[in-house]
């Protein structure tokens, strides 16, 4: 239940009185009529599906070489994956801007791609790593090529990850903001950018409604079709260490290597493209910017130094992450036992989840100035309240994360521990957690990042005392100055760097018994 | 949904008035304020010191945010005083009752020439004009100095302004055009901005740091701040002719737990030392009167004279018809 309890607090209460208060004021049904309104969703939906097919297909390359071959330098590959996922929207918005100068729909769904590849890389490559290679061996044995082994034997296998990887980028590119606004060339407008404006500037809280009304809607008939379409997916493999089934790439196995390198390639060039801003001036090349990180901006523009607010990044997404983990494996666990009793309800809580990974940040933060008033000290304003608001974007990632890996535990296993006397718990320890316990680090570092690079909740939340990174980062990109925009460049790559160490950190961090099967 | 019945149960029993103050225990003030504010480092803490005050700080959002934060909050208020509301949304702030009425002593020291109601509920902190930016560099002598200017093919492709559906400044713009053209006459004069290849981009960030030459693009004309030259060390100048006039307020809430003390919080905003110090911090000009301008000001970023003006009222009834108007006109 404490899963349910800590969504319904802080996520279904404060949206729906939000919503219900705009119900309230009427005009509903005509907004939910007008033409704009169905042009915009058409717009949003086709705009994230377009993005999530470009994301799955740059994605699955970069799975396979992080799950299954043994080479120098991986390590850096799978930290550098994450980066483009912390990055602040406008920042990345603008590099491509240099590509694309007046915008359009294409840099609006590969901005949307660039974001998400790690989504795919990593919830692919956290299942991939630990799939039993005999079958695919045993298929080219019998004289199946590489494509049809991969097509009959192992993208089956991996279906369920692609799928909730998939649902998950959907979700993230359905809501995405900054992109759009920045790259629409101030054009394209989507549900998510319309709430905004309709809720934070004209104040039409009826029209917002409406409009939070259709997103929920969209939302939950993708979640169920990809629901429906998991369904017969799954089912028990024999999950093996990576150490095992990682081998040097043969043959044709180099092409993919290419290609998945060629888009690692392709992530990082914004991101050179943004280091090299940090460095250069109108006067030639200086560390301005760095340095700089050492104060509060030019004159003042911040109320912390830079250096502050990376560290209070670091703490807000630790904080983030544990709850996040907490609350996330607990429900893996309750979703999967529920599963194996032969429980329809499974299916609807685990939809139910993901929800908050679809629902606009400005319907949340508004939501919240409605209800949490009424927890004791007044919740509006306490500091709590930002981590927590990350945990909700967190948790669903950490349960699409490990779910797949422990539906996968091969359940004869788990009969058999029983059997031999374990109780329940200690089944689940020695067990489910060795075998999972490679994706649940991974689901670890990936939600911490997420939660360092969370803009949307924690800008709407955060005290001006207690910034972080990314709100310090839009903070001086809107003043200014030279030395500002510099140290917003060099914020950026400051919160790149805190990203590949946390990330470098946690994946040392393996849980002890990870590497014995 | 409690909350909100409780609410609601509250507002009619007690027909919608001010919260009552109960004797507050501390002296804790919250002040909500709009993203952009900063006090010098140091001002804030002397001024707890001097008056026991401990002052609390919460940022929310823009001049919109804020103001709506503001008004869905009314019934129990986030602070007990607030400072950001600008003149674009002061009269949605007023009509909604969120501020409670309070004749500073500091308010007729220069505040009271922006003053938006008589009634003094809020009162003017500072002034950060709208106009647009030039590159005298890149422009290489033929600057435009008025409205009527950019509209001639000199200046074609020559211009970037935001989306007033989506920025502050964009909207000041906007307005500013409505103010200089009437209400009949703006229509025309954007139909011949966009014929003069006027482009438009969604925020300030983009306008400003990836558009203007002065920066990063190759457009010597945006639209900026006033104040904004006064960070380019020269390089760049304000085009004083085509200034739109707006004014952030600050009031002390109707609902607030702690009005005595916010009282004197709102002293402190309009005071003397407070005001020496928001052009250096905020890029804004002080409202208060004989209060000394940094000296690279008055050479660099002059406080605009003849602003364009909109009554806040007009603003309200206007606002979301004309930037649909906009919309279909210039993107459309």
């Amino acid at each position: 239940m404490l899963p349910l309890a800590f969504l319904g607090l802080f996520f279904a209460w404060p949206v729906l009185a939000i919503v219900s208060l705009g119900l309230r004021e009427g005009g509903v049904v005509s907004a939910l009529f007008s033409g704009e309104t169905w042009e915009l969703v058409g717009f949003t939906l086709g705009q994230a599906l377009a993005s999530t097919v470009v994301a799955v297909v740059a994605g699955l390359p970069v799975a396979f070489v992080l799950a299954r071959c043994r080479l120098r330098g991986l390590g850096f590959v799978r930290a550098a994956v994450m980066v483009p996922f912390v990055l602040p929207t406008v920042v990345v918005g603008l590099a491509f801007r240099t590509f694309w100068p007046d915008g359009g729909v294409l840099p609006i769904v590969l901005a949307n791609a660039f974001f998400n590849v790690a989504v795919v890389a990593r919830t692919v490559g956290g299942l991939w790593a630990h799939t039993d290679r005999r079958a695919e061996d045993a298929a080219r044995a019998l004289g199946a090529s590489r494509p049809r082994a991969f097509l009959s034997v192992v993208l089956p296998a991996l279906a369920p990850a692609i799928g909730s990887a998939a649902a998950v980028v959907f979700l993230f590119c359905a809501t995405s903001f900054g992109v759009v606004l920045v790259l629409g060339g101030s054009r394209y407008r989507t549900l998510e950018t319309e709430i905004y404006l309709r809720t934070v500037e004209l104040f039409d809280l009826s029209g917002a409604a409406a409009l939070s009304l259709l997103q929920f809607a969209a939302v939950l008939a993708v979640l169920v079709l990809g629901a429906l379409a998991r369904r017969r997916r799954e089912t028990a493999l024999s999950l093996r260490g990576r150490e095992e089934l990682a081998r040097r790439p043969s043959g044709g196995e180099w092409c993919v290597v290419a290609v998945a390198f060629g888009v690692v390639a392709a992530l990082l060039t914004p991101v050179v493209g943004l280091v090299t801003r940090s460095l250069s001036t109108r006067d030639g090349w200086s560390f301005a910017g760095y340095a700089a990180l050492a104060s509060r901006g030019d004159r003042g523009t911040l109320a912390v130094t830079g250096i502050d607010a990376a560290l209070n990044s670091v703490r807000t997404a630790f904080d983030a992450t544990l709850v996040a983990l907490v609350v996330g494996v607990f429900s893996a666990v309750v979703l999967v036992g529920l599963r194996r009793s032969g429980s329809r309800i499974s299916e609807v809580l685990d939809t139910a989840l993901m929800l908050p990974l679809g629902v606009s940040a400005v319907t949340v933060g508004f939501g919240y100035l409605v209800t949490m008033d009424a927890l004791p000290g007044d919740f509006r304003t306490s500091p709590m309240l930002v981590p927590l608001a990350q945990a909700l974007v967190v948790t669903p990632l950490i349960v699409r994360m490990v779910l797949p890996v422990l539906r996968a535990v091969d359940e004869r296993l788990r009969q058999a521990a029983a059997t031999l006397g374990a109780s329940p718990w200690r089944v689940w320890r020695e067990v489910d957690l060795p075998l999972a316990g490679r994706s649940l680090a991974a689901a670890a570092g990936f939600g911490y990042v997420v939660a360092l690079g969370e803009f949307g909740a924690t800008s709407f939340l955060a005290r001006p005392d207690a910034p972080t990174l990314p709100v310090v980062i839009a903070r001086l990109m809107s003043r200014p100055g030279e030395l500002n925009s510099q140290m917003a460049y060099a914020a950026c790559a400051l919160l790149m760097v805190v990203t590949v160490g946390c990330v470098l950190l946690i994946e040392r961090l393996r849980v002890p018994s990870s590497g014995e099967f | 949904m409690r909350r909100i019945f409780a609410v609601l149960a509250a507002l009619a029993l007690t027909g919608c008035s001010a919260g009552t103050s109960t004797a507050p225990q501390t002296h804790e003030v919250t002040l909500v304020t709009h993203d952009s504010f900063v006090v010098k480092e140091g001002l804030l803490d002397e001024f707890q010191k001097a008056s026991g005050i401990t002052v609390k700080q919460i940022a929310s959002g823009d001049a919109g945010e804020l103001t709506n934060k503001l008004v869905l909050t009314k019934a129990n208020p986030i602070g007990d005083v607030a400072f950001g509301v600008d003149s674009t949304f002061a009269s949605r702030a007023l009509s909604e009752g969120v501020f409670a009425e309070y004749a500073s002593p500091e308010a007729s020291k220069g505040a009271q020439r922006y003053q938006v109601d008589s009634t003094g509920r809020l009162h003017a902190v500072d002034v950060g004009d709208v106009c647009l930016n030039i590159d005298p560099a890149k422009l290489g002598g033929v600057e435009p100095t008025s409205y009527e200017d950019l509209t001639d093919p000199k200046f074609k492709d020559k211009l970037v302004v935001e989306n007033p559906a989506t920025s502050s400044p964009g909207l000041a713009f906007l307005l500013g055009t409505i103010a200089k053209f009437g209400e009949n006459g703006w229509q025309d004069y954007w139909t011949k901005l966009k014929a003069n290849g006027v482009k438009v981009v969604s925020g300030w960030e983009e306008a400003y740091n990836q558009e203007f030459s002065a920066t990063k693009g190759t457009r010597p004309i945006v639209v900026s701040y006033a104040s904004s030259p006064s960070a380019e060390g020269g390089k760049t100048k304000a085009v004083l002719g085509t200034c739109y006039r707006q004014v952030e307020y600050a009031g002390v809430l109707s609902g607030a737990k702690n009005p005595e003390d916010a009282k004197k919080v709102l002293d402190f905003l309009l005071g003397e030392k407070f005001q020496a110090q928001v052009a250096e911090q905020m890029y804004v000009y002080p409202s208060r009167e004989g209060v000394a301008q940094p000296e690279s000001w008055a050479k660099d970023a002059p406080l605009p004279t003849n602003p364009q003006t909109l009554p806040a009222d007009k603003v309200k009834d206007n606002r979301e018809a004309w930037v649909e108007q906009w919309r279909k006109l210039v993107q459309g």
